[in-house]
């Protein structure tokens, strides 16, 4: 619920029996605690709260999730509706059109929208 | 920064919000329960570029906001005292108690510390043997395991003077309340993503399901929201009311179960009172019996306690969504960040100081409500020197406030 | 009462030594601000050889000068920085670039400075000597002599180490009106440089950070710069260095003397990756943070490209970069246009900056 910032460990070690690390938050870089997320390696990343590390960062994931987001205006532009996209283009409202060419050219999208816009 | 500006980039932003407007065909009302998610959506003014019709219902998650003012009025108690060193995060310095703010009790000569982290109390315990050291341990969920850890350590390394002053509080008993209030307009959660990632998402399913609410666990950059919002208006769309995590990267449906492990051995639940909204069940955590000797409101008396709020001040109606913050009559006249009424226009997480800060210009005056903001600025900058230009993306559209049902 | 600091490196003291031992006192005593002997030799010591004026050197109570021709502009200021020694700084450097800079900003070339000290007992005499090294050498590179002086000392647990004082006088032009309320809209808004660094480089000493590359504060002296300025054009309506506060605070205080409006475009200001990290690691605004070595200005929209190239093309000049424009809307309040297009207020910092964490 709060400032929480993703970091890279650069390095790890010890002090009275806790797991600390230094953590670089591009080019600024701290010393953090690691004892809740214990098997935390050098070069992961992880997001810190207030001086802990809270969890593991997915970069996969975070990858993942960015690529989805890239994808969507392409399926867009694949698929999507052409009509209005047009119209949107020209400034004009978007045309009314017959049933068969609706289905023609307004597939469902990514996400499960359909219908007229 | 990396795994942060990525998911800032408008290019993106631009597509999620297409898709959003794409989809949504009536007004939805969703609340974003976090405080930092408030604190972006207005920061980068993500609300000015919805569809008209998706409200966004800041809600209670500025913990800084709801810490009960019996709470502050004994910090405040405590950091004067001589033999105190009292240490806290930054926001806590000017929220409004009854009568002052640890801001004035440090000029009064109390030793009154920011620290960044509890760690850093602990320390100066460590340093400072001949004094206590109280750590002011305000949060939800993402900052009780730091909290817990400390005090884990200040009973295994042997530190005496230290001790917590605890106000934790959680989110899903937060949601249940706001569900079963009779004003209640939400009609779906942005949950806060960093407490899930403490807490994981178990908690969630049996609310959406009592409440028939999509709830979307959401990040903070303005992609996570906008994907956070997205979700939730295809659920809506669809008459759909799930869980979904659109922060994967790092939530985990099981959290992180060290975490939880320790906060069940250092943390007990109870009943909380929140500030401007009152009593919630089993909303707060306090010390476990075995830390119970690190409780600063056992070791330090502090007596009767007479709270007084400001008669004026509705921050409560702004934590629960009821209004929003240009809506109070005191907002920007008699409340101001320099002179705040309540603690909402302190946290730079509080609804009303976020307005504030950011949309002084477009909000109408205040006591109006319902009135239609101006459009962003032209923005436009003579090109000469300019390393990149203004984006065009400025929709300019107004935004009228359509009643939600 | 102070946190304990730490430094991220032992202050240098290089390239000063002491010429003789002061009568076997390696601190400061209160026999230093007495006026007698112990004074004298502190400032026989230590100020003078830093300073090395000839004015300075004649000690008399007042310092004479030749007539200015013109409008005399008189700037003080006191600095009270901690720590003392800062990455790429000193309080001796901010001594001396503070006042030369504030004259500047009317437009006037520094001629003459005092400084006065108030030492607190305890203090290390070294300590003493290496700041009064730093301020003699400032002011050489500023081209501003150190003509008069004063010390006091103060008991221990009464002061922080050292406090400085200056105040420095210098000429203004026939015909430049540099004043914050000179602002008129359609003005072009120009920062020579990138900003925050100060700010976090004072920051990161305080809180512990560590940095790849060491931000290093952007402490300098404008008055060359200002002078290459006023050299395309006289009518230049205002500048301002935004130290405390940073360039929300000038930028606000700037409105509402003109009343105007002032809309930035984020994507325009220039902030180092490093800073930008730091401040969304400490939960700081940019430009809320202080700068010690850049200028804004506010330039007429005809003469702005030529300004801005003149900038550009002097050494403490060469980030600059036109930031925003002043606008007839909204007087008195700075606005800026987000990564989004969507539009926010930028507004002053409440008092001292606390970093966010919730």
């Amino acid at each position: 619920m709060c400032l929480a910032v993703p970091g890279r460990v650069l390095e790890i070690s010890e002090r009275d029996g806790t797991r600390i690390a230094q953590v670089d938050f591009g080019g600024v870089s701290k010393e953090v605690c690691l004892e809740y997320v214990p098997d935390l390696q050098v070069g992961e990343y992880t997001i810190v709260h207030v001086g802990f590390a809270l969890q593991r960062l997915d970069e996969q994931s975070a990858l993942e999730t960015l690529d989805l987001f890239r994808q969507m205006g392409e399926l867009e532009a694949e698929f999507g509706d052409q009509w209005g996209r047009a119209a949107e283009q020209a400034g004009l409202p978007r045309p009314d059109l017959a049933p068969s060419m609706e289905t023609v050219d307004s597939p469902a999208g990514p996400g499960g929208e359909a219908g007229p816009r | 920064m990396k795994y942060l500006d990525e998911f800032q980039d408008p290019a993106l932003a631009k597509r999620l919000l297409d898709d959003i407007h794409a989809t949504a065909t009536q007004p939805w009302a969703m609340m974003e329960v976090c405080g930092g998610q408030t604190h972006s959506i207005i920061r980068h003014g993500l609300d000015q570029l919805l569809p008209d019709g998706i409200e966004l219902i800041h809600g209670p998650g500025c913990p800084v906001c709801v810490t009960p003012l019996e709470v502050i009025d004994k910090a405040l108690e405590i950091a004067a005292r001589p033999d105190v060193i009292f240490c806290s995060f930054g926001d806590m310095l000017r929220v409004p108690g009854s009568d002052k703010d640890l801001f004035r009790v440090k000029s009064a000569g109390g030793d009154v510390r920011v620290v960044y982290s509890p760690l850093d109390a602990l320390n100066l315990a460590r340093q400072n043997p001949d004094k206590q050291v109280v750590f002011f341990g305000i949060g939800f969920e993402t900052t009780a395991p730091p909290n817990a850890m400390t005090v884990y350590q200040a009973k295994r390394l042997g530190i005496e003077n230290f001790s917590l002053l605890v106000s934790h509080v959680r989110v899903p008993p937060a949601i249940e309340a706001i569900m079963t209030s009779p004003d209640c307009r939400v009609q779906a959660f942005l949950a806060a993503g960093h407490v899930c990632t403490v807490m994981g998402t178990g908690e969630y399913p049996p609310l959406s399901e009592r409440f028939a609410v999509p709830i979307v666990v959401t990040g903070f950059e303005p992609l996570d929201i906008l994907e956070g919002i997205r979700r939730a208006v295809h659920q809506l769309e669809d008459g759909r009311a799930e869980v979904e995590n659109a922060y994967p990267r790092v939530v985990l449906p099981e959290g992180n179960p060290v975490a939880v492990k320790m906060l069940e051995d250092v943390f007990e639940v109870v009943d909380r009172s929140w500030r401007g909204i009152g009593m919630i069940p089993k909303s707060g955590w306090r010390l476990s019996e075995r830390y119970r000797a690190y409780d600063a409101e056992e070791r330090f008396d502090v007596g009767d306690i007479h709270t007084q709020e400001s008669s004026v001040c509705r921050s409560g109606e702004v934590l629960q969504g009821l209004i929003k913050p240009h809506e109070c009559s005191a907002f920007g006249t008699l409340c101001t960040p320099r002179n705040p009424l309540g603690a909402t226009m302190v946290s730079s997480e509080g609804a009303c100081a976020a307005y504030y800060l950011y949309r002084r210009m477009s909000v109408p005056a205040s006591g109006t409500s319902g009135s239609v903001p101006a459009s962003g600025t032209s923005g436009s900058v003579p090109a000469s020197g300019t390393s990149g230009s203004v984006p065009a993306q400025a929709t300019g559209e107004e935004k009228k406030v359509t009643p939600v049902g | 009462m102070a946190e304990p600091l730490t430094l991220s490196q032992p202050a240098s003291f290089e390239g000063w030594t002491c010429p003789l031992p002061l009568r076997d006192s390696p601190t400061i005593v209160m026999g230093h601000g007495g006026g007698g002997a112990m004074s004298g030799e502190l400032v026989e010591h230590v100020f003078l050889p830093a300073f090395a004026d000839d004015s300075l050197a004649q000690l008399g109570d007042s310092a004479v000068l030749p007539l200015l021709g013109g409008r005399v502009a008189f700037s003080t200021d006191s600095f009270v920085v901690r720590p003392l020694f800062f990455p790429g700084g000193s309080i001796g450097d901010l001594a001396v670039n503070g006042t030369v800079n504030d004259l500047a900003m009317s437009g006037a070339q520094a001629l003459f400075l005092s400084a006065a000290f108030v030492l607190e007992e305890g203090t290390d005499v070294t300590k003493v000597g290496a700041v009064a090294q730093r301020l003699g050498a400032a002011a050489r590179r500023a081209g501003v002599r150190v003509v008069t002086g004063d010390t006091k000392v103060v008991e221990s647990g009464h002061g922080d180490e050292i406090y400085v004082n200056t105040a420095g006088v210098g000429v203004v032009a026939e015909g430049v009106e540099i004043r914050p309320d000179r602002a008129r809209p359609g003005d072009v808004v120009i920062v020579s440089g990138d900003i925050g660094v100060h700010g976090i480089a004072i920051m990161s000493v305080r809180e512990g950070l560590q940095f790849g590359t060491e931000v290093e504060s952007d402490c300098q002296p404008l008055n060359s710069l200002v002078a290459a300025m006023l050299e395309v054009t006289q009518d230049i309506h205002v500048l301002r260095d935004p130290t405390r506060g940073g360039v929300a605070t000038s930028l606000n205080e700037i409105a509402k003397a003109s009343k105007v409006g002032v809309e930035l475009a984020e994507r325009s200001l220039p902030i180092p990756e490093v800073v930008a990290n730091a401040c969304a690691f400490l939960g700081l605004d940019p430009l809320q943070v202080a700068n010690e070595g850049k200028l804004l200005a506010f330039v007429p929209r005809d003469r702005a490209d030529e300004v801005l190239a003149t900038m550009r093309a002097h050494p403490t000049g060469a980030g600059a970069a036109v930031i925003g424009e002043c606008v007839a809307e909204h007087p008195g309040m700075v606005a800026a246009t987000t990564g989004f297009g969507a539009s926010r207020v930028v507004d002053l910092p409440i008092g001292e900056q606390l970093p966010r964490i919730c």
